[in-house]
């Protein structure tokens, strides 16, 4: 008895395009993973894959690297990413919420400027964002860099689609009969039905934050407020005079990705979920 | 693609603060300070921290807080942003090339009463960096960049040539190597340092800009800067020279594996060679430029950088008094040398070198063949929009080394975009 499945043709085009493209993502990763084992001098000198003998001395080193400011930089840049993100998604859920159930006068006034406020790159606003919160007195605070992460158009746009979408106008009438206030519906209702959507803001914001340059980059000016990003180009860009520290760089990168491969492994569920909750029904 | 989008933002905001710029600092200003002051200081010489804190030690009255900052370009374009929204720093390290665009925007204060005392410490070249040739003083020279010719002498015996002392047998040394092997080159030309040709322009006699009066006059394509453009173009044409960018894995390859035996560079070198040409230690000596006629002596400048006070510090003499003290106290010298790793630009400074890099363990007068160079480095005024000059540079050479066209007409079209972009700025140009 052979039970004979569909045969398909292999597609060997596809899969080469397809292998072609995790090669295309993976091989700077590897190279990432080979050159921060490397040691200064290894480090332009021996083949680019084949691992060095520095690993733990990089580490060492950069953990020394101005008194440790390199785990400064790693817990703000956590801090910033984390409550960044939570803000973030506690704001956009809010009045993704609102757009999508409620109909109020200037409702659709409110939505289109947001859809405007996507097509501007978040790069453009940096410089007037800075010289605003200049003038508030809150320039080189942590607040420079939250402040402007918490209002992101893209992830307010999301939650609403994401809300008219996962929560039946039908549950919040059901609700509303059996004498649920706002709040409560809110509470009871609304945000578990929306926990996923939640959890794809938090990410991409999480993301954008961490790995965020030019805002942190005009916003502070004292290093030990500095991200990651920040923090690591000041490595990099050392003046003309001054050997970049390129070991240390790649080192601090490989260790600056670990923490969001980390968050990805561990949510990676519920991103599952949304992707393909929103394949079917947008 | 990502640098590049941020070097375009960068540029924008450049250029946007520039033409802010007329709309005057910060006003107040204590001529007479009392009490203890706080001033803060970006820079991004590594260990300034430290230095200050010896500063801070011996002067309870006036604290220093060192904010570590990334260099460049990005660097100066921060910088005008915090001035414009009146948020800079006291001290500023500026590179001389940004000076001009610092001065332009009115960021950075004339500081000539609060640091006449000092004028001697520097050679005429370097302190006209800091005046652009006006009356003014804009800042304090911090350490300079004199360019010198550094070669591997041992590889120079094994091609049987001699170190070149004018460019002709540079050119022809350049065609004997390449000749013998095929992968080895004397030396490279560079489309994406225009640092570095601002500095051999210098040496043949260029003034990319000047001033006379109120208004800029623009000599980027003048006869000594074409020489030098046609001089390369003729060596990159007949492929005798490396054309690949430096500062890559590449040519740090090239660099360490004896591909490339010789390198027009400056003063700061053995840093980089020692970091990323590891394997050459012992084996690279330095020699002065080669000359364009035989029996001159002159050279440029490549790097270097300033401390400037910003025009909205309140504090302006208490700056002043630190800078001073930064860039000519022999403790002060002494210790930029050690533990900020630079050339210092005070001449007292210079004679503190004594030990070689220990790269150059080879060559013990190191130190002393540098500072006879340094004194023969001739420099140019900067203008106000040096980054715009220096992004045409690389624009324009990059695509000339392409589609191996001339390297004159590069040098036209940097030329045209500085002219234009000044003139879009609304700044007065000399006919």
């Amino acid at each position: 008895m052979t039970t004979k499945g569909v045969r398909r043709p292999l597609g060997l085009a596809p899969t080469a395009v397809l292998l072609l493209g995790a090669l295309y993502c993976l091989l700077p990763v590897c190279w990432v993973l080979a050159a921060s084992t490397k040691t200064r001098g290894e480090l332009f000198t021996t083949n680019a894959f084949t691992p060095g003998t520095g690993f733990f001395s990089n580490i060492a080193d950069l953990s020394e690297y101005r008194d440790g400011i390199f785990w400064q930089w790693m817990a703000n840049t956590a801090l910033y990413a984390g409550v960044g993100a939570l803000l973030s998604t506690a704001v956009s859920v809010l009045a993704g919420y609102a757009l999508a159930k409620f109909r109020f006068f200037g409702r659709n006034v409110i939505f289109n400027v947001l859809i405007g406020g996507i097509l501007v790159p978040a790069v453009v606003l940096a410089v007037p964002q800075y010289l605003l919160l200049a003038k508030a007195g809150l320039a080189n605070t942590y607040w420079a860099v939250l402040l402007p992460s918490i209002l992101h158009p893209y992830s307010i746009y999301l939650a609403r689609i994401y809300a008219s979408a996962a929560i039946p106008d039908a549950l919040l009438e059901a609700g509303r009969i059996d004498g649920a206030g706002e709040n409560r519906l809110l509470r009871v209702v609304a945000v578990p039905l929306m926990l996923p959507g939640m959890v794809t803001i938090f990410l991409f914001q999480f993301v954008a934050i961490w790995n965020n340059f030019l805002l942190p980059f005009i916003m502070l000016a004292d290093d030990e407020r500095f991200p990651l990003t920040v923090g690591l180009y000041t490595l990099l860009a050392t003046g003309a005079n001054q050997p970049a520290l390129y070991n240390l760089v790649i080192t601090g990168a490989l260790l600056s990705i670990i923490p969001l491969i980390a968050l990805f492994l561990t949510m990676q569920r519920y991103w599952r979920t949304d992707l393909s909750g929103g394949s079917v029904k947008s | 693609m990502r640098t590049k989008r941020l070097r375009m933002v960068m540029s924008a905001m450049l250029v946007g603060a520039l033409a802010a710029g007329c709309s005057g600092g910060g006003q107040e200003q204590t001529p007479q300070e009392t009490g203890p002051v706080e001033l803060t200081f970006w820079t991004w010489a590594p260990n300034m921290d430290k230095i200050a804190a010896v500063w801070n030690t011996a002067h309870p009255d006036i604290k220093v807080t060192v904010s570590k900052q990334a260099g460049g370009d990005e660097a100066a374009a921060k910088f005008l942003t915090a001035a414009k929204a009146g948020n800079a720093p006291d001290l500023v390290q500026a590179e001389y090339q940004m000076l001009p665009s610092f001065v332009a925007a009115e960021a950075v204060a004339d500081i000539k009463g609060e640091v006449a005392g000092v004028r001697d410490q520097f050679s005429d070249g370097i302190w006209n960096l800091v005046t652009l040739g006006t009356d003014g003083v804009y800042g304090l020279p911090q350490d300079s960049g004199p360019m010198m010719f550094y070669y591997r002498t041992d590889l120079f015996t094994k091609y049987g040539i001699a170190v070149p002392k004018t460019w002709d047998e540079y050119a022809a040394a350049a065609r004997t190597v390449h000749a013998k092997d095929k992968s080895v080159y004397l030396g490279g030309f560079s489309s994406k340092d225009p640092g570095w040709f601002a500095g051999l322009s210098q040496q043949a006699g260029a003034q990319w800009w000047s001033i006379t009066g109120e208004a800029w006059k623009v000599g980027i394509n003048d006869d000594a800067t074409k020489k030098v453009a046609d001089f390369w173009g003729g060596l990159a044409k007949d492929g005798v020279v490396d054309t690949q960018a430096p500062w890559t894995p590449e040519w740090n390859a090239a660099l360490n594996g004896g591909k490339i035996l010789s390198w027009a560079s400056a003063v700061w070198a053995p840093g980089v060679l020692s970091s990323n040409a590891p394997d050459g230690k012992g084996k690279w000596a330095i020699a002065p430029l080669p000359q364009w006629s035989a029996g001159e002596n002159y050279s440029g400048f490549w790097g270097g950088s300033s401390i400037a006070i910003a025009e909205g510090s309140k504090h302006k003499q208490a700056a002043a008094q630190f800078a001073s003290w930064l860039n000519t106290d022999a403790k002060a010298l002494d210790l930029l040398i050690k533990e900020a790793a630079i050339y210092p630009a005070a001449k007292s400074g210079q004679a503190l070198m004594t030990t070689a890099p220990e790269y150059f363990t080879n060559q013990a007068d190191f130190w002393q063949q540098a500072t006879n160079i340094a004194g023969t480095a001739r420099g140019f005024t900067f203008g106000p929009n040096v980054n715009v000059a220096y992004s045409a540079y690389k624009d324009a050479f990059d695509k000339a080394l392409q589609n191996k066209s001339s390297f004159t007409d590069a040098l036209g079209a940097m030329h045209d975009a500085t002219v234009a972009d000044m003139k879009k700025s609304g700044f007065t140009l000399a006919s």
